[in-house]
């Protein structure tokens, strides 16, 4: 019953966010580029539910707008991590050997520079933009995702069903992709949740120092930026986004669980 | 007689969460100085009932009726203070995991001193004294070393004489033994129980040996208590209870000991199916930064024949590459000499195709040989993937009529979790047999099983064996299975072979020396009562 009301509620955040996400695409209560300099700052009211910002934009409009771009670019950035990561973390720790050894020093060393620093150099080599800030926060969070599985995929293939997947005359391809790889998802389910939530939070940050998706265009991210000298007069700006990512948040972290005990036979019935 | 020292009196404990009785009205009692064996399959209780002794019942369980009485003492109604008091010096235990019941970050020294400590009010040198003598009196060489080691640096059986020296370096008036050598191979199981029962012996510690080997109960103990579902069924001397069992169930334990089948007509042909000349293993020393570390010969020069058909035993102590042996002729370890043939035609190092699909592995540990992310139905096809001529019809056929052989069908939609280890056990001989392979090695099959699982795998085996007609590598150090099914036997130790022969003739006339001490250790029933009681006094 509890994993029931953790798919229920989080199915639910979930649904809320994309649907505001696509909602955006038609129709916002005003323009969230519209600037209005007689309305600025305005708490929230009947007319601006969640009020106004510092050029008197729609809070409620940008958050809006502001979901599609963050939350596809966490979904792409994550999807991004964990793919290549994945396939990294199972190739290095299924072959081991050499292959191993020259790609785990490659990672490692990526390993060392923090995630935001090694983004903010590739930003600066893409440019600043959607697909930029993808390709940025991807690349940084490949290593840790190759770590994870690597060590995941290292205690798996010494069970004795790989080997019997050996013996049975499988090839090495073959017992990667039907034997270690379905019994490495569950701490790749977890990672990716949680990873989810760092890349919303990354990318805020990375608009706050102005290599996010450019201004004017709305992110969760950058709002929360733009908020923060209005911090004591107007609580709204703030709030609004950060409510977002927090629901967002808890909502694909029980959606995550949820699906990694769906994914595992063993929890299934439980 | 005096007042026994425990007396169990109605114990009942039970789920929390479902309140099933996992042991239910279970009452027994042991004399001072006297060695009580609690017998039973898993599932039956007997450690949950050894545990509550202790207080120490694992979460999710709960006595909710009787007494436990130690020497008048109700332990039952002692506070945890008082029973934390009482664990160590009245009661000890030893556990059956050798390998992971010794903290791996504390030397050992430490973790022997921590009980005196804790309990006795002794100077740090007293205690180191007392530390080294009792190394000493477990046999352990250099106890000065010992004492500032790590427990990695022992072996299993090392570290089950650790354990016990630490346990009696307390002198306990009752040590419970919850299944101490069930990981140890015969030989090393031997000579840790005889040292338990000396050192008994020298404090008046009475003992109470958890389970389900019989032949331990008729080498070591004076009484013993048999369970059963949570049930007390029989209790009685142990002699009495082995050779004139008054309980149905009881005799069903007996009856599954492995006995000595008929000898086979199966001989070897002319033409053996697989042979192995001059076969060396080794396993490379640490790979240093430029070179490799000089490695362990695991098999060094080992000659075998296998004719079509025929079962070879290969039995040792751990350590004596009997594992390595078996999976090299697979081919799932580097040969680094001599050579492997598959039907004459040479297969050490070319990986050959004929070879891989002729043969199979059944492995020990049924709980981690079965994929478990995979349905039962698709574990027992895969192997199918390479018989291309079959239609997926046909292989669903043939899976279904495969686990209905070995008595599991209608299971193909099941998890593993779900199976029992007997019933693990039969899918992963199913997967081996389903491709009709022509050389199977067994690597101790049922040695991570009951008794009476045992034996029904074991007869399993054997009937499979006589309809596909596969010849089998069975490695085990339980002689008494392999009594049951070898039709030849190779004696293995450090890496090489000290004789082969017949199973009749290694089993009734031994040459080796080391084949005797494997025969003399390996328990089994000759109603004599516990021989070793008087006998190493």
């Amino acid at each position: 019953m509890r994993m029931r009301a953790n798919t229920a509620i989080g199915g639910a955040l979930m649904a809320l966010v994309l649907g505001a996400a696509v909602t955006a695409a038609f129709w916002t209560p005003f323009d969230p580029l519209r600037v209005n300099l007689r309305a600025r700052l305005q708490p929230p009211s009947s007319l601006y539910w969640l009020g106004t910002d510092e050029f008197g934009r729609d809070v409620l409009s940008r958050v809006m707008a502001g979901a599609a771009t963050s939350v596809v670019v966490a979904l792409l950035t994550v999807a991004l991590a964990i793919a290549v990561g994945v396939m990294v973390g199972v190739v290095t720790g299924y072959l081991r050997g050499w292959t191993d050894r020259i790609i785990m020093a490659v990672n490692d060393a990526l390993l060392a520079f923090p995630g935001i620093l090694l983004a903010l150099a590739v930003m600066i080599v893409v440019g600043a933009n959607k697909f930029g800030l993808v390709l940025a926060l991807g690349l940084a969070y490949i290593p840790s995702v190759a770590r994870v599985v690597r060590g995941t995929v290292l205690s798996i293939r010494e069970k004795e069903y790989i080997e019997a997947s050996r013996v049975i005359g499988n090839s090495e391809l073959y017992s990667m992709l039907r034997h270690v790889l379905p019994n490495a998802v569950a701490p790749v389910a977890v990672l990716a949740t949680s990873m989810f939530g760092w890349v919303l939070l990354a990318e805020s940050a990375l608009s706050f120092l102005g290599l996010g998706v450019p201004p004017p265009a709305p992110t969760w991210g950058n709002m929360l930026a733009a908020s923060r000298p209005y911090m004591e007069s107007a609580v709204w700006l703030g709030m609004a986004p950060g409510l977002c990512i927090a629901l967002t948040l808890l909502g694909i972290n029980l959606l995550g669980d949820s699906l990694r005990d769906r994914l595992d036979p063993r929890m299934a019935h439980g | 007689m005096t007042a026994p020292l425990l007396t169990v009196g109605n114990l009942r404990i039970e789920t929390v969460r479902t309140g099933a009785k996992v042991v239910d009205d279970v009452s027994f009692a042991i004399q001072r100085g006297e060695f009580l064996a609690m017998v039973g399959e898993s599932g039956s209780g007997k450690t949950a009932a050894a545990r509550a002794i202790l207080g120490l019942l694992p979460t999710g369980l709960v006595r909710t009726a009787g007494q436990i009485l130690l020497d008048g003492e109700d332990l039952a109604t002692a506070s945890p203070k008082r029973m934390r008091a009482l664990r160590g010096p009245a009661v000890g235990m030893v556990f059956q995991e050798p390998m992971v019941s010794l903290n791996p970050a504390i030397s050992i020294g430490a973790q022997m001193a921590e009980g005196l400590a804790l309990h006795e009010r002794i100077s740090r040198r007293e205690i180191r004294r007392r530390c080294l003598d009792m190394l000493a009196r477990v046999q352990i060489r250099d106890p000065e070393s010992t004492f500032d080691a790590y427990p990695h640096e022992f072996s299993g059986g090392m570290r089950q004489r650790i354990m016990l020296a630490s346990v009696m370096l307390l002198k306990p008036k009752l040590l419970i033994a919850d299944e101490p050598t069930t990981a140890l191979d015969t030989l090393t199981q031997r000579e840790v129980l005889d040292l338990m029962v000396a050192l008994a012996r020298d404090h008046g510690t009475s003992v109470m040996l958890i389970t389900h080997n019989l032949g331990l109960v008729a080498r070591y103990a004076q009484r013993a208590v048999v369970l059963r579902q949570g049930r007390l069924i029989e209790t009685g001397g142990a002699s009495q209870i082995l050779s004139a069992p008054r309980e149905a169930c009881t005799r069903q334990l007996v009856e599954a000991l492995p006995r000595r089948g008929i000898s086979s007509a199966r001989q070897a042909k002319s033409e053996p199916l697989v042979s192995v000349r001059a076969l060396k293993v080794e396993f490379g020393g640490r790979q240093r930064l430029f070179r490799r570390a000089a490695g362990v010969s695991a098999v060094n020069g080992v000659d075998l024949d296998i004719g079509a058909g025929e079962t070879v035993a290969v039995v040792g102590g751990s350590g004596s590459g009997k594992t390595t042996l078996g999976r090299a002729m697979l081919r799932l370890v580097p040969a680094a000499g001599g050579e492997i043939r598959f039907r004459g035609k040479e297969v050490t190092t070319r990986p050959d195709r004929e070879f891989r699909l002729a043969s199979q592995l059944v492995f020990q540990d049924p709980y981690s040989s079965l994929d478990p992310r995979m349905r039962v139905g698709e574990i027992v096809a895969e192997p199918l993937r390479h018989v291309p001529e079959l239609t997926s019809a046909e292989r669903d056929r043939r899976v279904e009529a495969m686990l209905e052989e070995v008595g599991l069908a209608g299971f193909g939609q099941r998890w593993p979790h779900e199976l029992s280890g007997g019933q693990r056990q039969r899918i992963a001989i199913a997967r081996a047999i389903v491709r009709r392979p022509s050389f199977v090695v067994a690597d101790e099959p049922v040695s991570a099983l009951d008794m009476t699982i045992q034996a029904q795998v074991l007869r399993l085996f054997e009937r499979l064996q006589t309809q596909y007609g596969f010849a089998c590598l069975f490695i085990s150090h339980d002689l008494a299975a392999v009594e049951q099914v070898a039709d030849r036997v190779v004696v293995m130790q450090g890496g090489r072979i000290v004789e082969q022969g017949a199973r009749d003739d290694i089993f009734d006339r031994p040459q080796h020396d080391y084949t005797k001490a494997l025969l003399a250790a390996a328990p089994v029933l000759d109603f004599s009562g516990p021989a070793s009681l008087q006998a190493s006094g």
